[in-house]
Parts: C-alpha cells; structure tokens; sequence
C-alpha cells in the first residue's frame, strides 16, 4: 500500500472491517426443487381450482427462488455482514440522529398481546394497546408544548404532507385562499416536495451569513396568500434560532401559520417546547428522537403535534378517553382531513417510542438534550482547527464543517471514514462542500475521540497524501461506487439469461 | 433508564474542553423566555424490570390473536410466518442501519432490496419494482399521482369494491390537487364493468381496482384492463401478493402499475402497522415512480455492486419538483418480505395460494350449509368471502368471540346495505379443527 498516513491511521486500518467475500444472488443460488419451508399436509378437500377461479386461474408457478434453509441463513449472514449499523459502527449523520436502538423496546413491541392484534378488533378487546397510544399522544403533546397530536403518519415526510393538509383545510375552512408556502434555503428536500404533494407553491427564504434564516427577507415575503413557514429547529445547520417570536409573529399577523419540521427534537427535548414559540402545527421523527430503529430506511412513524385552532382537522380516528376510562376511536370529526394511511398508523413503531419515553421519563428526556448538545459541541471544539467551522457556536445537537484542503472534497474525507469503521456524516447540504455532524447522546468519550482522532488523521492525509484519499475506501467491501455508470444504464432487477 | 454513556468525570472534562462552565451555557441562545422552567409533566424513569412490567400490564389488556382463533382480514391477515423472518430480517445489522445512501457501506441491504424487486417483480409479474412504499392505502395514492404524472390526465376511476382506507386515504391526497374522482358502480360484489365503459373517457389517467376486492371477490382484472387501455387510461390494480400463487397475477392481466399490501408477507398483524406498500410497474414508468430504487452496477474495480438508483427523481436532490415526497419508508419491513419469499420460494407460495383456496372455500362450504348464512355475492373468490346472515351481525360474531373466534369483519360500518354481512378470511395457518370449531360457534348462535 502506498500510503503516507500516519501512524494512527494505519493503526486504525488494520483494526478495521475486513473485507466481506460477496454472496451471488439468490436467484444465482436457486435449485429446482429447494425450499426453506414445509407447510402441513393439507386437511380439507381440495376444490377444483379451473371451475372456482375460470378466467382468473394462474397458469403454473410464480418464478421465485428455490433455496433451502441453511443456505438461506448464510446467505442474509453474510449480507448483514456487508452493512454498517448503529451497532457496529459510530453513525454521525447530521439530521438524522443515528442513536443507539435500545433493544428492550424490541423484546416490548414483540409481546404478542401489544403485535398479535387485528385492527378490526373490537375496542374492547384491545383496551391496553388504546391505553398505550393514547398515553403516548398525551406525552408527545406535553413534549411539543401542543395541546393536540396524531400518531397516524407513517414517517416525517408524511408528517409534513399531514400538517400542510391541516394547514390547508383551516384556510379553506375560513373562506381563504393560500397557495403559498415559504422555507428557508436549508431546508429539508422533504419540505418542498411535501408542498407540491399539497398543491402548494413554494419559496426560499435567504439566509444571513451566520446560518440563521434572514427575517426581514421573510417579512417582505409573507402576505395574505401565504399558507404557511416551515422551519426547522434547531436549523439544519445546527443554531438554535432565538427570533422565534419575532417569527411567529410575523406569520399570524397575516393569518399564515408556522410549522415546525422537528427532525432536530432531539437538542430540545424537556428544555423548550415549540407550543411555547409561537409554533402551530409540529411533527416528529419517532426514528430519530424517540429511538425506534431506521431498519436500512423505515418504517419510521410521524406524529403531528398542532395548536388548538388546528384541533378540528386533524386525520381521524383518534385515540380518546371516556369518562368511564375506556379507551376508544372516535371518528366523530365532521372538519377533519380524512385518513392519511391505512388502520392507525406505524402501530408497532410507535409501541416502541412509548417503551423509549417510559424508560426515560421527564429527567431522561432532558439529559438526552444536554447530552447531545454536549457531544456536539465537544467534537467542534475539538476539530476547529483541522476544519472550518463556518458558523459560531454554541451549537445544538449538531454542526457544519467543511474541508478546506486543495484537490480533496467532501464526498473523498466521508469515503476515507469509512475505512475508519465511520459512517460519514451527511455531505454536501445544506451548504455546498460541507459535512453536518451528529454524535448523538449515546456514544461515549471513548467513540468521540476516536472519531475526532480519525478525522484529524484525514486531514493530514489530506495535506501529504491525497491520491489515497481520492481513492478511498480501501477496506470496505466494495471500493468507490460507479454511481453515474449505474444510473445511465439502468438494472434494477435480476432476469434469467436465457 | 437512560441510554447515555458519558460519566460526570467525563462531561466535566469534555466541558473544559469546549471552556465553558456548565452543558446549560450551551443552551445560551435559547430565549429565557422560552425555556421550560419545569420538569415536563411525564412521569419519572423506569428501570427494565419496570417497563416490562408497565407493557406486561398493556399488553394482558389486550386479546390477542395467539389466543384467539383469527377469521379477521379485510387488510390484515394471520398468515404463517417463518422462524426464519424473525432472525434473519431483524439481525442488528439490518435493524439499526440508515438508508443505504453510503454505497460502500451498505452492500449487504442494497443486494436484499434488489433482490426484493426482483420477487416483487416475481410475484406480481410486472417489469420494475421500487424498494418499497408504506402501506397499501398510500401506495395507491402514489400510484394514482403517478398516472396522472405520466398521462397528463387529471381524472381517476374508483372502484367502490377496493378497501375503504385506501379510498380514505386517495380522497385526503386528492383533497388539494386537481384531480377528479369518479365512483365506478357495484354489480354483485365486483366492478360493473358495462358501467365501467361508460364512465371512463380520453380524460381518465387510471383506472383503481382491488383484485381479489374489499369483499373477497376475484374481480376480471383483465377485462378492466382492455376498458382502460381502450381509452389510453392505466389500470392500478391493487392485489393480494399471496394470491399470485394461484390467481392470474397483475402482469398476465395486462396491469400498468400493481400494487399490494405486502403484510402477509412475513409481517405480523401488528394492530395494523408498520405494514409494507408495494409497487411495480411496466418498465416505461420507471423514471416516473416514487420512493427509493436499487440498482446494480459496477465498483471502481469493476466487481458487481448496488446502489440507490434514480435518486434525481427523488426530494433530496429534486426538491419540489421530486415525484413524491417520500423519504424514510419501509425498508425492515422490505426485509422481512424478501426473507419470508425467500424462505417460501416457488413451491411455498403455490402451497400458501392453494391451501389458503382449499380453507376458505372448505370454510365458506360448511357455513353456508347451516341455516341463516349463505354467500353474499356470487363471484370466484381466494381467501375471503362475504357471508350474509339473518341473524344480527354484531351478536353472531360476539357469540363467536366467546368462544374464542374472532369469525369475521362487519360490513355494516362501511356499507349501509350490507349491515347483515360479515367478511370471512381464511389464511393457509387455519386447521381443519379451527374451521369446524367456527362453523359450530355460528351453528350455535342464539337465534
């Protein structure tokens, strides 16, 4: 290897993940005749499957895979094996809070008088799991500082597609006419594609140069067609914004709204609520602040939090409380939005928050806060001087750095960490060439120096070697990804060569 | 219970570091006045032994299908689930990964999503598949922004027989566009297909079905087919995954875009969620579909590799002008497909179709043999039936709950004139023994 790292570097390298032999596909693996599964003989007369379906009967077997049990096994082994994980290795992806997963919410949600409902069951045979939804949308209300909530969307974007319809069927109860939607320039992708989802039109509020949104842009912006401002904070960019009022302000003055993307609850948790800056319609991110895992990309769940005047045209049903005691759906709600998902939402994903918040309780939600926002600011300090820092802290629970080396960018240092055993941070958002760190609450010192030592190592690769770092990663099961290959000629499924 | 690390010694020393005196001057931008001068209004930590014992005490509120004998469906079924699924799809690596964004670092589930389009694409006999949307209900809503996308139409057909969480859902995302709904008329169960023809026209973008529908019944999916395709309309069918082993799948039909509530694949009822959307679609949509799309390509050394494909379409890059919003969806629960498939390959999933269509009509036999139940409809069906009943509905299946059956799901709350029927569903997981014992409680039912 020609490498000139440094010695801590290599140090890390022989520590790091081997290489993980790849496994042919499943479909490479299929033998006529294997199968993982035996279901029991069949016990009733068999019907005549020609006269039952007519028209409709299939002619032979679907093509699936034929592969036996052990082989399977081995198979999905050695594909865990070639991914990087929470458990595994230290994750810290700006926005998207990659925490620990703690696994009794899994032993929790894997009860089977909580996983083995119908959700036709009747309410009274399912008076726990109401109790349990409805105490979780008592908690997620105090959290937000919002009297109301929904547990029906099924992740944050189809959160912010719930509160926009909200939004918009408040406006169009009043009579008015607001096709207009307005979010800072580092805003989340989702925001605008939740507004056109809406039938909304959308427009950018410019920044100032220290990252915060530029109010005064916004006070010429919004007007009596605005529906709405949707904000993120802390911002993207890791500030907390203290003009909030001045904000909310500006937006109820023209009867507009302001939402809250809460993608970044994690940094306020017990310590401020958005009820109490003036913010009207919230939504979470259960897989980011509440713990429940991203599982390779979902199922996440999106509870929306909004203000009183919002309460008439939230999804139904809701979860309620009788006086009696008894839990129950109440469909009773003629102003309402209607349904945004089947049944109730992520069920199961939900269970999991409530396992979360309960373990925690009110003095461990506040110390999530601190402790994120701690970490964050710990590793700042500690990489100011290798990387530059465009915005003044204290930061939130997380922040933007950017490397400043010649002929190395973003996308070269994030590849390199992972030859450290580091899933990079997010690249190259919400400001051009930069990386958006996110520790999260749960790593220890131990993981945060290491981390800070491998990106210090990478800067000095950076500075005396930087053809190896162009060419990173070294250690990962593949090497650098033919991204632009792949997308121009498109294979998205395996075909048999015949 | 807290799951943080850091010691007093340590946040002391990480506090000199950053040089300030306490984590709140961290918090320094944040207004006095919006502080929260409180603790938050929840109660206190509990250990592990004290969660368990506050979900034990939720969870024995409950009556759940392990105990009960389960004819419930519309949506949701108690299929068979391999051991496999549970231990292969939530290993640790799978269940506390991101979005495999990082190519490099996510091999192992971009090859699992690749080879779950290609089941799907199996299974449903379409061209392309994406890696997976959230459920049935808004993966027919994409779908339908989909075919107004790619016709440049601005009106969709609905059948009334299709579940109605997902028309629900259809007229929430409707609400705020400009897209026409049009109700196709009922004929004994199925779509009325001679009314049908005279609904559709040069402005329809889809036609939406459920095949087998709402009610159980196999609907001519590929009659439908030739009625929208004569007017340039797609057809949206929404299908049982399951019943591809046996029925003519979406593809045969002649199907645009297929789409399913992929639960029985490997998914527990879960009180209906987190569940799996699927959809595919003929090759020509590809660029036009939404959420996420594996593809295969090559590393810079030229061995086989995947990555996310397509990303352009999506929000992240694309922004407002993206094809959907969607970000996170439901990747674990792709997984669990793709290893409940797996794990079922070819000879499972016709052995999982057939029985599942020797039960139900085994079933649906012996109840209509007692007096006061006779099927509702007269139409082929897979797994479910409509079964109508002189008797009161909700006492008939309170009866049956007695005796630890859940026998069906009412119509009436749906349906005004089908308040005397209730929706049988039979999965392959039901014995013999479980189908006498129900066909004797509604035998039983005090008249």
């Amino acid at each position: 290897m020609t490498t000139a790292a440094t010695p801590t570097m290599m140090a890390k390298e022989n520590m790091s993940i081997q290489p993980q032999s790849p496994t042919p596909l499943l479909f490479e693996q299929s033998v006529s005749g294997a199968s993982a599964v035996a279901l029991p003989a069949l016990d009733v007369p068999p019907v005549d499957r020609s006269q039952m379906l007519g028209a409709m009967l299939a002619e032979g077997d679907r093509p699936l895979p034929e592969v036996g049990e052990l082989d399977l096994v081995r198979h999905y082994t050695r594909l865990a094996h070639r991914c990087f994980s929470i458990d595994e290795n230290f994750y810290p992806l700006g926005s998207c809070t990659m925490k620990y997963n703690p696994r009794i919410n899994e032993r929790v949600a894997a009860m089977p008088g909580l996983a083995a409902l119908h959700p036709y069951q009747n309410d009274a045979d399912v008076q726990g799991m109401l109790e349990l939804l409805f105490r979780l949308r008592t908690d997620l209300a105090e959290i937000a500082g919002l009297p109301e909530v929904t547990l029906q969307p099924a992740a944050g974007a189809h959160g912010e597609m719930t509160g926009l319809m909200i939004i918009n069927a408040y406006h169009r109860d009043r009579g008015e006419v607001r096709p207009k939607v307005l979010a800072p320039d580092t805003a989340h992708g989702t925001n605008p594609a939740s507004c056109t989802m809406c039938g909304k039109t959308y427009s950018q509020v410019p920044s100032l140069a220290g990252g915060h949104m530029d109010v005064d842009a916004l006070a010429k912006m919004v007007d009596e067609e605005t529906a709405a401002l949707m904000i993120t904070n802390p911002s993207t960019v890791g500030l907390f914004d203290s003009k909030f009022s001045e904000i909310a302000k500006i937006l109820h003055d023209k009867g507009a709204m302001l939402y809250m993307d809460g993608a970044n609850m994690n940094a306020m948790l017990g310590v401020t609520r958005p009820g109490d800056f003036g913010v009207d319609v919230m939504h979470y991110n259960t897989h980011k602040t509440f713990s429940t895992p991203h599982g390779c990309g979902g199922p996440g769940a999106g509870p929306v939090a909004v203000a009183e005047h919002l309460r008439p045209y939230l999804p139904k049903p809701q979860v309620v409380q009788h006086e009696d005691g008894t839990f129950a759906w109440d469909y009773d709600s003629p102003k309402s939005i209607g349904k945004v998902r089947s049944f109730y939402g992520q069920t199961g994903v939900l269970v999991r928050a409530y396992a979360y918040i309960r373990s925690l309780g009110n003095d461990g939600l506040v110390d999530v806060a601190r402790k994120a926002v701690l970490n964050a600011n710990y590793l700042a300090v500690r990489l100011k001087d290798a990387y530059k820092l465009p915005f003044d802290g204290p930061y939130a629970h997380e922040f933007i750095a950017v490397p400043e080396f010649e002929g190395v960018n973003e996308v070269d240092i994030a590849k390199r960490l992972l030859d450290s055993g580091i899933h990079p941070p997010t690249m190259s958002w919400p400001i051009a060439h930069c990386l958006m760190i996110e520790p999260t609450e749960t790593e220890s010192k131990a993981t945060l120096d290491r981390f800070v030592d491998a990106m210090l190592a990478i800067a000095d690769e950076a500075k005396n070697d930087p053809n190896h770092l162009k060419n990173a990663p070294h250690n990962t099961p593949i090497q650098r990804m033919d991204v632009v290959a792949a997308n121009r000629k498109l294979d998205v499924r395996w075909k048999p060569t015949s | 219970m807290k799951f943080t690390q850091l010691t007093d010694r340590h946040v002391e020393s990480m506090l000199d570091t950053i040089g300030v005196g306490s984590i709140d001057d961290l918090f320094a931008t944040v207004p006095n006045e919006h502080r929260l001068d409180r603790p938050l209004d929840i109660p206190p930590g509990l250990s592990e032994l004290g969660l368990l014992a506050n979900a034990k005490a939720l969870a024995d509120a409950n009556h759940h299908c392990d105990d009960l004998v389960c004819f419930m469906g519309c949506g949701a079924y108690d299929h068979f689930i391999p051991t496999l699924v549970d231990h292969l799809a939530m290993k640790g690596e799978f269940l506390t990964a991101y979005t495999p964004y990082q190519a490099e670092a996510s091999q192992g589930s971009l090859q699992a999503f690749y080879e779950f389009q290609t089941m799907v694409c199996q299974l449903t006999g379409m061209d392309v598949a994406n890696a997976s949307l959230y459920e049935q209900a808004s993966a027919v809503a994409e779908a339908v922004l989909m075919a107004k996308s790619a016709t440049r139409r601005s009106s969709v057909v609905m059948s009334p027989s299709v579940h109605p969480d997902t028309r629900d859902v259809m007229n929430t995302y409707c609400a705020d566009l400009d897209l026409d709904r049009v109700r196709a008329e009922l004929k004994d169960g199925v779509t009325d297909l001679d009314a049908l023809r005279a609904l559709v026209s040069q402005e329809t973008a889809a036609v939406v079905i459920q095949s087998p529908n709402f009610f159980g019944c196999v609907e001519r999916v590929d009659e439908i087919a030739r009625i929208a395709h004569d007017v340039g309309a797609l057809l949206i069918v929404s299908v049982d995954p399951i019943s591809c082993g046996v029925v003519k799948s979406p593809g045969d039909c002649g199907a645009d875009v297929a789409v399913a509530e992929g639960q029985c694949l490997g998914i527990p009822l879960g009180y209906g969620g987190p569940y799996l959307g699927l959809l595919a679609a003929s090759e020509k949509f590809l660029r036009k579909m939404p959420g996420r799309v594996v593809g295969k390509g090559k590393d810079a050394q030229g061995d086989d590799a995947y990555c996310l494909a397509l990303q352009t379409r999506e929000q992240h890059i694309r922004r407002q002008n993206a094809t959907s919003n969607i970000c996170t969806n439901q990747g674990l629960m792709a997984m669990r497909a793709a290893v409940y498939l797996a794990a079922m390959g070819k000879q499972g999933i016709r052995q999982a179709a057939s029985q599942c269509l020797d039960k139900a009509h085994y079933a649906a036999s012996e109840i209509t043999a007692l007096d006061g139940y006779e099927l509702r409809f007269d139409q082929p069906f897979f797994k479910e039936f409509t079964i109508k009943t002189t008797r009161n509905v909700e006492k008939t299946l309170s009866h049956c709950h007695s005796q630890g059956i859940l026998a069906g799901v009412p119509l009436g709350r749906w349906h005004d004139e089908l308040n005397d029927c209730f929706v049988v569903a039979v999965t392959e997981k039901r014995t013999r023994t479980q189908i006498d014992a129900l066909v004797e409680a509604l035998a039983s039912v005090p008249k």
